[in-house]
């Protein structure tokens, strides 16, 4: 069975993954102003940025009320609003739609809280399979060095916190996100993603890599 | 699918959950809208507490984390079915590790009105893939009874229309516009609805009632049903004296 719905429509989906600082937002801000500026019509959407779910979300991370289940369902049930009504229309109208964060996103990080892997990938099944992929790797260090470079501290969630695998923020950090990798390196091939290394590293000094689908 | 013990998970096991330690008694009301399902939860949850039971009643949209959600994205009439039904699986998630489970281990007769089965019902009365929302909600634990308040689609039209007068936007399935008007779409809706839940009976051991009955009719039926799921009595929990002994 196929991870995803096959894009059968004229406009085309572009998606960039990678861990929290490793300059993915930046790039697909800089690629649609440049597709813009090409003359094509461009959408963009953010992970978690559902306006129908925000607040729920917002309540729930405020709070500490998520468990690993609803951390994940949550997020979900926020990509479903806004592939429902946001994505899926503008794809549909040929429209060229810039995601940041996408499924991948979700597979990675609630399979390192614990959340059975088969479950995650069905639940995200309804997804139009993305035409552009773009995986950012990069070192650890550098990534937490642009966090904290931007802003004082560390979110709670961002850090794993709730999954009490240290008591220091950073620590955290870290090991959290290496679970994080250590989850999505064997289907970075499958989703789609490219592996090969060291051309995309003496391309890029962020290393992004691409692939279509 | 093979059928799990009562209070074990069908298909899905909560990350970091131990089933082991639950003790209560986790009964559901099913059935279509309006078919008179609180007011029977209502009667038993009083009769099973003079009987001297810890009751807990929940159901649908009642969730700390995202009941209020629901009911502000139902008000603007601009829910997609998936968003639908993956917000209704966060409420119920969010009740069922923060308030059904505790619950049960503390041995109370937990009473929901509405479970897995109204959220796949609407789903698939929707035109949505069955095995991708069976698979969603297999986190679920399995009850001990799930009784099924069963009538058809004139008996329920009738009970909107007597009881309260209007149909409901959302009970009528008007999001998606199964019919020109909020009465032909109520109609085509609910016995979408009704064909899910039939679907379930014989997959999932719901216990049919007859919900065209008189009110005492049906309530005497549950009350025979429930006595014979031989609920335990409130009591101080075994497993404290293991413990300190230890």
């Amino acid at each position: 069975m196929s991870l995803f719905v096959p894009n059968r429509y004229r406009g085309k989906l572009i998606v960039v993954e990678g861990i929290d600082g490793s300059g993915k937002s930046t790039q697909i801000s800089l690629l649609s102003h440049w597709l813009r500026s090409q003359g094509y019509a461009v959408a963009f959407s953010e992970w978690n940025s559902s306006p129908l779910v925000r607040q729920a979300t917002r309540r729930g991370k405020k709070k500490e009320m998520f468990t690993p289940t609803t951390f994940s369902l949550i997020h979900a049930t926020d990509f479903a609003d806004r592939m429902e009504s946001y994505i899926l229309p503008l794809v549909k109208s040929g429209a060229i739609v810039c995601a940041d964060r996408y499924a991948y996103t979700a597979f990675a990080r609630d399979v390192a809280r614990g959340v059975g892997r088969r479950w995650v990938r069905n639940l995200y099944r309804f997804a139009i399979h993305p035409n552009l992929s773009f995986y950012f790797r990069v070192p650890l260090d550098v990534a937490l060095g642009r966090i904290l470079g931007g802003r004082d501290a560390l979110k709670y969630y961002e850090a794993g916190m709730d999954l009490g695998l240290a008591r220091d923020v950073e620590e955290s950090f870290r090991i959290f996100r290496a679970a994080f990798s250590t989850n999505t390196k064997p289907w970075r091939k499958r989703w789609g993603f490219t592996s090969s290394t060291p051309p995309c590293r003496s391309k890029s000094s962020n290393g992004a890599c691409a692939t279509s689908s | 699918m093979r059928k799990p013990q009562p209070l074990q998970f069908y298909s899905e096991p909560l990350p970091g959950v131990d089933t082991s330690d639950l003790q209560g008694k986790l009964i559901v009301i099913e059935g279509p809208d309006a078919v008179g399902r609180s007011t029977q939860i209502a009667q038993l949850r009083q009769w099973l507490e003079q009987e001297g039971h810890a009751v807990l009643d929940t159901g649908m949209a009642r969730s700390a984390l995202a009941g209020k959600g629901i009911k502000m994205a139902k008000e603007g009439n601009t829910l997609g079915p998936i968003t639908m039904t993956l917000f209704y699986t966060t409420d119920f998630a969010d009740r069922l590790e923060n308030e059904i489970m505790p619950a049960l281990r503390a041995g109370f007769v937990v009473l929901i009105d509405r479970y897995i089965f109204s959220i796949m019902a609407r789903a698939i009365a929707r035109g949505e893939d069955r095995r991708w929302i069976e698979q969603v909600a297999g986190f679920a634990l399995a009850p001990h009874a799930v009784f099924y308040l069963r009538t058809d689609v004139e008996h329920l039209v009738s009970r909107v229309v007597l009881g309260r007068g209007a149909f409901d936007y959302w009970e009528s399935g008007m999001d998606l516009r199964f019919g020109p008007d909020m009465y032909e779409s109520f109609v085509r809706y609910q016995t979408r609805l009704i064909k899910a839940l039939d679907s379930m009976v014989e997959r999932y051991d719901f216990t049919l009632i007859d919900a065209s009955q008189p009110i005492d009719r049906i309530f005497r039926e549950l009350q025979r049903q429930i006595r014979r799921l031989q609920l335990l009595r409130v009591r101080p929990r075994r497993r404290l004296a293991h413990k300190a002994q230890a």
